[in-house]
């Protein structure tokens, strides 16, 4: 239903807008971006930003230190709210649902759109409380036995349950670094969330880690939609659908990630790939 | 005067020995591939450093020992009967009267002849001493500066030689810290000793009864001096203030570091730590003239006893005037919390007090603790606001509402007045001092322990 849904949505796409590469995925459209604009103070750092991410795959963000990609990341689940001076213009929609609308809850809106970070940032508790904080604060187990399955299933999806399942009570930060930010993104499954952004989740790992973490990213599309961004080409090439490539706080070029790595059109994205510019 | 010309001199003897230094580093000649090790400043500095050392050398050893050979240069001046005849009181008066005399000031009284003559004689005999040892330190000085001069060579390391001479400088400035604590503590630890002398330490920390006979002279009657109702009433007034300051400090440093807006805070910060500013004896009188009978009158609407002066003037007031202390600490503390710690909690749909609550205070809880625990020395260190607030009645009770005495109050107690320090009645206060300084030591450590390892885990 869903699938059928999707494509007749993605059908209307095709006949309102002009031909867009990104929307020849064979996906329904997820979050929606209109002339996304985010200043900081008098500095603007994003310029009209509008793309379309599809359901139940991987876009990617990619561009240069500074192009905006994290920033507009941080749109999409309003992380830009925490920021002092930060202003945010233009419309993101998530299901047609405006996430900038004054009435929207956003503690809410973080439940449905989770977020993995650059950094791991385990909690300074136990494993175990790491992963079930989230349900605990959204009320979603009702029993302690409710809570160990969400717990566990989460550490399961996330790849992490055999390495720890005997020391769930130790302490989160004392794991390596990829441990630690697989701990995280179990943390970001339990909430059950739709979407998950992931701001370069692997630039603090190292190369196995990072192998093992992209394997994790290529699963979990099967069932959420996924928006990650990040520095190294080769990772975006491996493990995204859709790629879309930022320079100075524009949105320069944006299509399936095979045309966009061996067929750009854009003369900048060119040069970003071909390692001109970056 | 004297002072003044011989800091000149050392300056212009330092002038001379860089420029002397400088000049000639700068006249080496390199052989071919051979590069001059050092600057022309650092050449320079190490002349001057080589010139100045034996100078002043040999002016504090005059300054050390110079006193004492001017002393017994004026009594053998004084004729040997008049010496023999004279008490070392008198001895004292004559050689003043000499000094006077030499420094060309007037002296009360007739001046005897053998006086007339030992001033002219020690005023020659100063002038002498002076110019030698100007000359001794000036020739020390220029040999040093030879010495150096001569080293001067294309691969000398005059940089590495400044730069261990600058480490001990700096050495020798934190040895005075160190040196000054040492001494302290030494002292308070000789004098305490001498106190257990007369009373056992037994009696001292478990004894329940402070009443010290002040003034009394027969041998044997002292008094008691039992610690406890002051340590009971220095723990009281100490949780009394943690009570009101650890909420308000946590709470105000919790709502600036987190929810205030940037300029609020620029304006609120500040206005909190001019709180820690205002000096304790401020404090006092304010706990003294307004809190003080507030709080009676507020008990009384309610029956309760409560004294103007009592534990809990003294402790509310102290709770207030450690505020800003808790609050700027804790402030901090929170600040360095990393900021992905919070983004991950806000980034699962926590609530801003669910973030602050589950994740930041637990993240900075050992850091608070630490802080805390400083708050608490301070605390129990405290007197001013005491003498003035706690009402001094050194009887063991539990009762907050009535006057309390606390260990700082009672060492300004037994050292005010007439005191001689041969007795327990002013040796108790080196003894009370002690165990404060014992109890806050502790109460450091275990606050910088707390926060070191606090430190471990974010950096």
């Amino acid at each position: 239903m869903d699938v059928l849904a999707g494509k007749i949505k993605m059908t209307q796409q095709t006949v309102n807008s002009t031909m867009n590469p990104a929307d020849m995925l064979d996906r329904p459209i997820r979050l929606t971006a209109k002339d996304v604009t985010v200043h900081y103070g008098a500095k603007q750092a994003l310029h009209g930003i509008s793309i379309n991410i599809p359901d139940r795959a991987v876009t990617s963000f990619i561009g240069p230190s500074g192009c905006g990609k994290s920033t507009f990341l941080r749109c999409i689940n309003r992380m830009n709210d925490t920021i002092e001076g930060a202003r945010v213009g233009g419309t993101i929609k998530l299901d047609e649902q405006d996430i900038y609308d004054p009435n929207l809850d956003v503690v809410e809106l973080r439940a449905r759109i989770g977020m993995v970070f650059q950094k791991p940032n385990p909690f300074p508790k136990s494993i175990y409380e790491n992963v079930a904080y989230g349900p605990k604060i959204h009320g979603l187990a009702k029993s302690k036995t409710d809570m160990d399955e969400i717990v566990i299933s989460s550490l399961r999806k996330a790849g992490l349950f055999e390495e720890v399942k005997d020391r769930l009570n130790e302490p989160g930060t004392g794991l390596s670094g990829g441990q630690q930010q697989r701990l995280c993104i179990a943390r970001a499954i339990a909430v059950g969330p739709e979407v998950i952004l992931m701001d370069e989740p692997c630039s603090a790992l190292d190369p196995i880690a990072t192998a093992i973490i992209e394997e994790l990213i290529d699963e979990l599309r099967e069932n959420y939609t996924i928006v990650i961004v990040t520095h190294s080409m080769q990772q975006a090439a491996r493990v995204s659908q859709k790629t879309a490539f930022f320079h100075l706080g524009n949105l320069i070029e944006e299509g399936v990630t095979e045309d966009i790595f061996t067929n750009p059109v854009n003369k900048q994205t060119q040069d970003y790939i071909m390692g001109r510019i970056g | 005067m004297n002072n003044l010309v011989i800091a000149a001199l050392l300056l212009v003897l330092i002038g001379l020995a860089f420029q002397t230094g400088w000049s000639k580093s700068g006249s080496l000649v390199t052989a071919k591939g051979v590069r001059v090790h050092s600057r022309q400043q650092y050449h320079g500095s190490l002349v001057a450093i080589w010139a100045i050392i034996p100078a002043l050398v040999a002016l504090a050893l005059w300054g050390w020992f110079g006193g004492d050979v001017t002393h017994n240069y004026i009594v053998g001046q004084i004729p040997t009967d008049t010496v023999l005849a004279l008490d070392q009181v008198g001895l004292n008066a004559t050689i003043a009267r000499i000094r006077a005399l030499a420094s060309g000031y007037g002296v009360a009284g007739d001046v005897l002849p053998y006086e007339q003559a030992a001033g002219d004689a020690l005023r020659s005999f100063n002038f002498l001493t002076f110019v030698g040892t100007i000359v001794v330190a000036g020739a020390l000085g220029l040999g040093g500066l030879f010495l150096a001069r001569n080293r001067i060579d294309v691969r000398l390391r005059a940089r590495n030689e400044v730069e261990r001479v600058i480490n001990l400088l700096l050495l020798a400035c934190s040895a005075v810290a160190i040196l000054t604590t040492a001494g302290i503590v030494g002292s308070l630890v000789t004098e305490a000793f001498k106190f257990f002398t007369f009373v056992s330490p037994l009696d001292f920390f478990f004894g329940t009864v402070w009443s010290p006979l002040n003034g009394s002279t027969i041998p044997g009657e002292y008094g008691s001096y039992g610690l406890l109702p002051l340590l009971v009433g220095t723990l009281m007034i100490t949780a009394i203030a943690m009570l009101v300051a650890v909420p308000v400090g946590l709470m105000a440093a919790i709502y600036l570091s987190q929810y205030a807006h940037r300029n609020f805070r620029a304006v609120a910060k500040p206005i909190i730590e001019v709180l820690a500013g205002i000096p304790t004896i401020v404090f006092g009188f304010f706990a003294l003239t307004t809190v003080g009978p507030f709080l009676r009158d507020a008990g009384g609407t309610v029956g309760l006893g409560i004294n103007a002066t009592s534990a809990l003037t003294a402790g509310v007031v102290m709770g207030i005037m450690i505020i800003p202390f808790v609050s700027s600490l804790s402030d901090d503390i929170l600040n360095q919390v990393p900021r992905t710690l919070r983004d991950g909690a806000y980034g699962l749909g926590a609530t801003k007090s669910e973030t602050i609550r589950n994740v930041l205070l637990p993240a900075a809880l050992p850091g608070i603790v630490g802080a805390f625990l400083l708050a608490v020395s301070r605390a129990v260190g405290e007197t001013m606001i005491v003498v003035l607030a706690a009402g001094n009645s050194p009887v063991l009770k539990g009762n907050p509402f009535e006057p309390v005495a606390t260990i700082t109050v009672s060492i300004v107690n037994q050292l005010t007045g007439d005191t001689d320090f041969a007795g327990p009645q002013s040796l108790v206060a080196f003894a009370l001092g002690l165990t404060l300084f014992v109890l806050t030591l502790c109460l450091n450590i275990f606050a910088l322990f707390i926060v070191r390892k606090f430190r471990e885990q974010y950096e």
